[in-house]
């Protein structure tokens, strides 16, 4: 009886497609009830989508005209108005340079994603990427011509926001997080009433705040523009939420760990600086990554002060009178641009927080 | 330090650098004077710049006539009303919509949050896809569009779309019937309410008893019959009244029924969807942390599919799911503050108007944070209170 | 021996395309005791978890007292009220104290009164020699307390079979001895047939009637303890004998 038993493959009643659709479609009466529901919903409605998206769609049309009357979607508004969305008023001939600079933002935020690039020299990545930025967007040196920040907009406006408003607010949600713990009763209770307030009030009336109350705030005679006002609104908001997260990752750090640094005589900066925030950090890359996300989805709001992002440069081209009225196939278009970078960037970071899960494990 | 006086030796303290306590209190001393030099400068800077505006601090313009309309509110509203009175009608806006808006995302989210995890794949794969194209796409994009699938693509209100009987949607808005006023519509009420205390009752007396005896009492099924047939009861008795108040077309638009502006349906919808794909997050994930051995011990034990769900597995997962869910209606009331950009008045757009017409930039945007962070600070008070309850019952 | 109180005829399972029981055939007396060894993968656990069908089988005939288990919810509701089960990892209810975990299963399943569902429980709390603990939470005790608790919160139930699922192998070595002395207790009364999934061969030899041995998905020895141990069969079983013997 030494020899193994042969290994039989599974009835056939357990496997194959017949068997998928019972176990995974049928499985139960109201598991029939609701596939049946749920493909009478999806016939209902992808046909009747394909029809209007596709079939009936227009793709080209020299002027509006041949579009109205007709049932299907006008995509040829999209084909006409798509340099304008994604970059706003920025010279017509000179966009090239917002486009480099998508690109740079972009290849920025794809390097901080990839754990090669988590050290110190990503600090210096981030200051050469965003002084390139700053040069390709305002030009005036290397023979680019000067583009008043007025005149930025669309996809550039909205990524710079974001990254800025994430990159400037890391340091200081970091020195909150740290104050936020300290033992100093003065500096964590002004370190906790911040975070609290601006945690509390929607975005909103931060960028009310700042378009109209920052001007009351300075010396006269002395201005800081739209754009800049918009930009601190963002870093002082987002910089609430970046201390909290990175606060979690502090709390996940073990006890032993700071024991262990006081042991060895550590100074409080050495402690923090060389033990206890390289490992709090990369707890917290999967947490800051949605943070990312929700700032890159927030800055859309910035329109309500009228400033030239994606969503504004949007809703200006659907004002142009010659082309009204194509307002679903326009915030389409957007729609798609906004899911395919929040999408990636949330996929990336689930792939992340299980890579980093397991790591932990054992 | 007392114990030093005791031994009557206490080590000699000089002033030192070396001292962390001396350390601790001269940073907290630069602290504290920076952020007061911080804090000077802009109000010395305000207050100047305000006079030379001529502009007058101060509360004193909430009396003053308001001179706008709001186009709509709970309570009636007039352009010769207070600035107080409309900020009041936008408070009520904001807390009307955040409220339906809560108790319907909550709705939904739980339903998508169990088809997550439903056993059948299509159900499951269509909730997926709903989470995750509504979380990664902007909600005030999400408004705009919903806005403007109302008000550009549906048909005026002769041509109204009428999916239920009594239902039009129009580029005007929803319209809804609602009963007509009638006494047994009254006493309806008043049988749910007393519906409502006489569950409460029977499952009190079913767990004595059970409690006693060892004999279970279907609480839930009497409860359910409790707090929906009495109304029903009460409406026979008082008649069975078949009239309902339904929208009609007279001219260019309806009259009776109940009204959603675009604004509100845009945003409720909207505020709904969104919020509702995050809570569905929240639900799956509490209901995935309760480990799959905690529902096949209780299987072993033998209890039934729906006692291993109230007794085992909500009481667990409810835990993890209300501190989150808590802070998405937080989320979901703040973000309520997007209205202005759709047009519906909610305090935001109110106060933005008062400000735009008075020029108290300061005092407007004063209340809307005040408003807002009596809403948060009320909301972690409790949830603060709710951990302190849960830490006390876990260990 | 009469009537046996488990069998299983010609059980087959697969979890996808892999085969993880083969042809399994089993009969379990009243009262008998049995320990399944093997190394880890060999689907004892998926055979014992078959009994009370935390797994279903897809091929062969299981009957648990004279009830046949098949996707009828009465009968696994049946077939589970006289199965208890102990778990490798306890799964005791972490938001319930010790006793209400121990009186869950009695009050709702066999609609006995709180007072004496609690009676009960205490009673096993003593046997398992922890009734100070009654009051506390699970994450409250070490991992030995919680696995008596889990036994305790079995017994309680009143099962005419106990299933135990390596019941040792999550415990730190000095809390081993005070779980395989509760079982031992509860094997020397006699009367309860049990089933239990372990590595302890000093617990096999002191109790078991039969010890069986699984490889592969397999039965591919049983024999009384001391001929399993002094002679064993396959060669399979030397091997297996050998690593877990030094």
């Amino acid at each position: 009886m030494a020899s193994v038993s042969e290994s039989l493959p599974p009835p056939s009643s357990t496997t194959g497609p017949i068997a998928w659709v019972r176990e995974r479609l049928f499985s139960s009466p109201l598991n029939a009830v609701l596939t049946i529901l749920a493909v009478w919903l999806l016939v209902m409605i992808i046909p009747a989508l394909i029809e209007w998206g596709l079939v009936q769609a227009h793709f080209t049309a020299a002027t509006s005209a041949e579009c109205r009357g007709h049932p299907g979607a006008c995509w040829a508004f999209i084909g006409e108005k798509y340099r304008f969305i994604l970059f706003g008023l920025y010279p017509y001939d000179e966009q090239w340079r917002p486009l480099l600079a998508v690109l740079v933002l972009i290849g920025l935020i794809v390097a901080t994603c990839m754990p090669l690039f988590w050290k110190p020299r990503l600090i210096v990545i981030w200051a050469v990427g965003l002084v390139v930025v700053g040069v390709l967007m305002w030009g005036g040196v290397f023979g680019l011509t000067y583009v008043e920040d007025t005149n930025w907009g669309g996809l550039p406006l909205t990524l710079i926001l974001a990254t800025f408003g994430i990159a400037v607010a890391f340091p200081l949600g970091l020195l909150l997080a740290l104050g936020r713990r300290s033992r100093m009763p003065a500096i964590k209770t002004l370190c906790i009433i911040y975070i609290e307030l601006i945690r509390g009030v929607p975005l909103i009336s931060l960028l009310f705040m700042s378009s109209v109350m920052l001007p009351l705030f300075l010396p006269e005679g002395f201005s800081i523009d739209k754009l800049l006002r918009a930009q601190i609104a963002i870093i002082l908001f987002s910089a609430a939420y970046i201390a909290e997260v990175v606060r979690g990752g502090l709390q996940a750090i073990p006890k032993g760990q700071y024991e262990g640094a006081d042991s060895l005589g550590l100074s409080y900066a050495q402690k923090m600086g060389f033990v206890i925030l390289p490992q709090a950090l990369k707890i917290v890359i999967p947490p800051m990554v949605s943070l990312f996300i929700s700032a890159f989805k927030d800055t859309s709001l910035v329109v309500i002060i009228g400033i030239y992002d994606l969503m504004q440069s949007t809703k200006a081209s659907l004002n142009d009178p010659a082309w009204r009225g194509f307002s679903i196939e326009a915030y389409i278009f957007i729609a798609a641009i906004y899911f395919v970078f929040c999408f990636s960037m949330s996929k990336y970071s689930r792939n992340l927080e299980e890579r980093l899960a397991t790591g932990h494990k054992r | 330090m007392a114990h030093d006086s005791l031994n009557g030796q206490a080590p000699a303290r000089r002033l030192s650098w070396n001292d962390p306590d001396v350390r601790s209190v001269v940073y907290q001393i630069v602290a504290l004077g920076l952020v007061g030099l911080v804090a000077w400068f802009l109000i010395s800077n305000t207050l100047h710049n305000l006079s030379s505006r001529n502009i007058a601090s101060g509360f004193g313009f909430l009396d003053r006539e308001a001179g706008f309309a709001i186009g709509e509110g709970p309570i009636d509203f007039a352009p010769h009303n207070t600035y107080a009175r409309a900020v009041l009608v936008g408070l009520l806006n904001t807390l009307r919509v955040a409220v339906i808006g809560i108790v319907l995302a909550t709705l939904l989210g739980t339903i998508v949050g169990i088809a997550r995890l439903s056993k059948n794949w299509l159900i499951a794969k269509l909730s997926l896809f709903y989470v995750e194209t509504i979380r990664n796409v902007p909600l005030l994009l999400q408004l705009f569009f919903w806005y403007a699938v109302i008000t550009e693509t549906m048909p005026g209100p002769r041509q109204a779309l009428h999916p239920l009987p009594g239902v039009f949607i129009s580029n005007r808005g929803v319209k809804l019937p609602v009963p007509a006023d009638h006494f047994a519509f009254d006493l309806a009420g008043v049988a749910f309410l007393i519906g409502l205390v006489l569950s409460v009752l029977v499952s009190n007396w079913a767990k004595r008893r059970q409690d006693a005896t060892g004999q279970s009492f279907p609480v839930w099924s009497t409860c359910i019959a409790l707090i929906l047939g009495l109304p029903i009861f009460g409406w026979l008795i008082g008649g069975a009244p078949l009239e309902f108040d339904i929208p009609k077309l007279r001219g260019f638009n309806f009259t009776g029924g109940v009204t959603l502006t675009p604004e509100f349906a845009a945003l409720l919808f909207g505020l709904v969807v969104y919020t509702g794909a995050f809570i569905a997050e929240v639900v799956r994930s509490g209901i995935e942390a309760v480990s799959h051995g905690q529902t096949e011990a209780a299987a072993a034990l033998g209890l039934r599919r729906g006692q291993i769900l109230r007794l085992v597995v909500l009481p667990q997962a409810l835990r993890v799911i209300i501190p989150p869910m808590t802070s998405q209606y937080l989320n979901l009331t703040k973000n309520s503050s997007l209205a202005v950009a759709i047009g519906y008045p909610d305090i935001v757009s109110v106060a933005n108007t008062a400000i735009n017409q008075t020029g108290q930039a300061i005092e407007g945007i004063l209340i809307i944070m005040a408003v807002y962070l009596t809403f948060s600070l009320s909301i972690s008070l409790f949830m603060n209170w709710y951990n302190k309850h849960i830490a006390l019952v876990e260990r | 021996m009469a009537e046996p109180i488990i069998q299983m005829q010609k059980v087959n399972k697969w979890y996808g395309e892999f085969h993880v029981l083969r042809n399994i055939n089993l009969d379990v007396g009243r009262g008998e005791r049995i320990v399944i060894c093997g190394p880890s993968g060999s689907g004892k656990s998926t055979m014992i978890r078959c009994i009370n069908r935390l797994e279903e089988h897809q091929q062969g005939r299981i009957v648990v007292e004279g009830t046949e288990l098949t996707n009828d919810l009465k009968n696994i509701e049946a077939i589970r009220r006289d199965v208890g089960m102990v778990f490798q990892h306890f799964n005791l209810f972490p938001h319930l104290t010790v006793l209400e975990n121990l009186t869950l299963g009695p009050i709702w399943v066999l609609k006995r009164p709180k007072a004496e569902a609690e009676a009960t429980a205490m009673k096993y709390l003593e046997r398992v020699r922890i009734p100070e603990q009654a009051k506390k939470y699970p994450g409250q005790l070490s991992g030995g307390q919680q696995q008596r608790v889990a036994i305790a919160r079995s017994l309680c139930m009143n099962p005419k079979i106990m299933l135990f699922d390596e019941p040792t192998s999550a415990l730190d070595p000095e809390m081993v001895k005070e779980v395989l002395d509760v079982m031992i207790e509860l094997a020397e009364e006699g009367g309860m047939t049990m089933l239990c999934v372990t590595h302890e061969m000093g617990f096999a030899k002191a109790v078991a009637h039969r010890v069986i041995f699984m490889d592969r998905g397999e039965i591919v020895e049983q024999n009384k303890p001391d001929e399993f141990f002094a002679n064993p069969q396959n060669e399979r079983t030397k091997l297996f004998l050998s690593q877990i013997l030094h």
